[in-house]
């Protein structure tokens, strides 16, 4: 299976190798699709992986025990469904199609597990609906089930 | 221009009497835009006009030039307003004491434009009415200079709509009788009024409801006209004149439709029976501000001619793809082709030999929320029919005698 992670590095592992191990370890297979990472700063890292189910809950456990925290990138972005009146502008935006059109009845679908956090869609949807958030305040649970 | 035609006869002859007659009685047929085309690919069009009496139509999507004419009450002493904001909104108000105007695409204040761009445009006019519906305070601030009538110089409170005496939407240009399809030519992303384009055409946006639009179910403007009574904004509304840049004059197809940018309406209604459902303020990356609008038009089927036109699909309706990289800046009349919405709605085109995927500004569910809601207004007769008292400028035509294409 393939999911999108954000994982949020304590200041004290932030220099410390710790994505190339998914591979070495865990047969885990990753795409780095957003990163920003400093010395003596907490950072974080928008992460695509691929591998066994197993395999990935066993990498997530290991980038726990580094006090890496890890979660679905699916839960910081959130589409207000109050505010969205479907138009449709967004499609054209989004680069991986977790916002598009569905035919015939021309509804405006946002799905979370497609999405990979950009932002493009923030300032581009016109009554701001979407929202991107990395505030770590807010963390939710990250097990595959 | 020309005269709307006299004397054609046709073989269905409805009165807008008989048919609000119908309304009242609780018989009218009413079915929307939607359900037409395939009524009329099945009955032909004399037995869809023997058959219906009303196509509802419906569009919801941006809409520049709209706004609000607001009256906002005398203060103790009396002021003569001169400069007028509303949230840090600023609204024209060379028209009398505490009358004012509010345009949506204009910004607040302090937005800082395009300087940091493209500019996100968080607030404007069309926010503040959006607001004003939805029950919400705004800040109304007023300078003045005094007058022996009118001494008062300043003013600054918190207001809702409630406690404006009077609002009015009031806008300029609805409902554009197609659009342009547009894309990007040139190597770097623009941000425009159709929305963020790529570069090298790697996306092509379209702005219509199509054959749920109200003007292209009724491309010569047989029906809309001077006191069309309309869903507006959630209310009821009017169309009150043909819009600013209304063009009979468009090329148009066999039958009768318009290829390019052609007829608009302007339309009024009373804000205070408006919903902030189908009035949303909206900010266009790059480009400003300004106001998604629910609009939808009862069209009447007067005869056969009438359910031909409101019959028309998709299929049937093109435009013409421009170039927002280059030639619209510039006013380079150039087209890049012309495809229909079915092509447009299928979510890819061709164009110079490339596809591209599309992307829809105006909302289609929308438009037959807003379509359906006017069918079920009138099926409970609600809402009656308005008899234009005058008509827009139109062109020649006729099914009998196709005008040649452009």
């Amino acid at each position: 299976m393939t999911k999108i992670f954000l994982l949020s590095y304590p200041k004290e592992n932030s220099s410390q190798p710790v994505i190339c191990q998914l591979v070495k370890h865990y047969d885990v297979e990753f795409n780095i699709l957003k990163a920003e990472i400093l010395p003596q700063r907490d950072g974080y890292l928008i992460l695509e992986m691929k591998g066994l189910k197993e395999n990935i809950n066993s990498a997530l456990e290991y980038l726990r025990s580094l006090g890496v925290k890890a979660e679905r990138i699916a839960g910081r972005v959130h589409r207000d469904e109050k505010k969205c009146f479907q138009c449709g502008a967004c499609t054209g935006i989004c680069p991986v199609g977790a916002l598009h059109i569905q035919q015939p009845e021309m509804t405006v679908v946002f799905e979370p597990e497609k999405c990979t956090a950009c932002g493009l869609c923030v300032t581009g949807c016109p009554v701001r609906a979407m929202a991107v958030s990395f505030d770590p305040a807010t963390e939710e649970s990250c097990v595959m089930a | 221009m020309s005269e709307q035609k006299q004397g054609k006869t046709f073989q269905v002859n409805k009165t807008y009497a008989e048919i609000n007659a119908r309304i009242r009685a609780g018989e009218a047929v009413v079915v929307t835009a939607d359900e037409m085309v395939d009524i009329v690919r099945q009955e032909g069009p004399v037995e869809a006009a023997r058959r219906v009496d009303v196509v509802t139509t419906g569009t919801f999507s941006v809409m520049c030039s709209s706004g609000m004419f607001f009256n906002f009450g005398q203060t103790n002493p009396t002021i003569k307003g001169q400069k007028v904001w509303v949230n840090k909104v600023s609204a024209y108000a060379g028209l009398a004491a505490v009358d004012a105007y509010i345009g949506v695409t204009e910004p607040s204040e302090n937005d800082p434009l395009n300087q940091v761009y493209p500019g996100e445009f968080r607030y404007g006019g069309g926010h503040v009415i959006e607001d004003l519906v939805a029950g919400k305070k705004v800040l109304l601030e007023v300078k003045a200079y005094p007058t022996d009538c009118y001494a008062n110089t300043k003013m600054h409170k918190e207001v809702t709509l409630a406690d404006l005496p009077y609002a009015l939407l009031c806008n300029p240009r609805n409902g554009y009788q197609n659009y342009n399809c547009a894309v990007n030519l040139s190597d770097r992303i623009v941000y425009t009024y159709m929305g963020t384009l790529k570069p090298n055409c790697r996306n092509a946006n379209y702005c219509s409801a199509g054959q749920l639009s109200p003007l292209l179910n009724d491309p010569l403007y047989r029906t809309i006209g001077i006191g069309t009574r309309i869903f507006l904004g959630g209310g009821v509304g009017y169309v009150t004149f043909q819009g600013t840049q209304h063009n009979p004059a468009a090329p148009r197809g066999d039958n009768g439709v318009p290829i390019r940018p052609a007829g608009t309406m302007m339309v009024q209604g009373d804000l205070k029976k408006m919903s902030p459902e189908w009035l949303r303020g909206v900010s266009l990356q790059g480009y400003g501000c300004s106001l998604a609008v629910g609009l939808g038009v009862p069209i009447p089927i007067l005869n056969e001619e009438m359910a031909q036109f409101t019959g028309i699909s998709d299929e049937e309706i093109f435009t013409h793809v421009v170039d927002y990289g280059y030639d619209y800046t510039n006013g380079v009349a150039r087209t890049y082709g012309k495809v229909s919405y079915a092509q447009l709605r299928s979510g890819e085109i061709e164009v110079a030999g490339k596809k591209v995927p599309t992307a829809p500004l105006s909302s289609l569910t929308g438009a037959r929320k807003i379509a359906e809601t006017l069918k079920s207004w009138i099926q409970q007769g609600k809402f009656h029919l308005g008899e234009p008292v005058d008509y827009f400028p139109t062109a020649d035509f006729s099914f009998d005698k196709p005008e040649p294409q452009e």
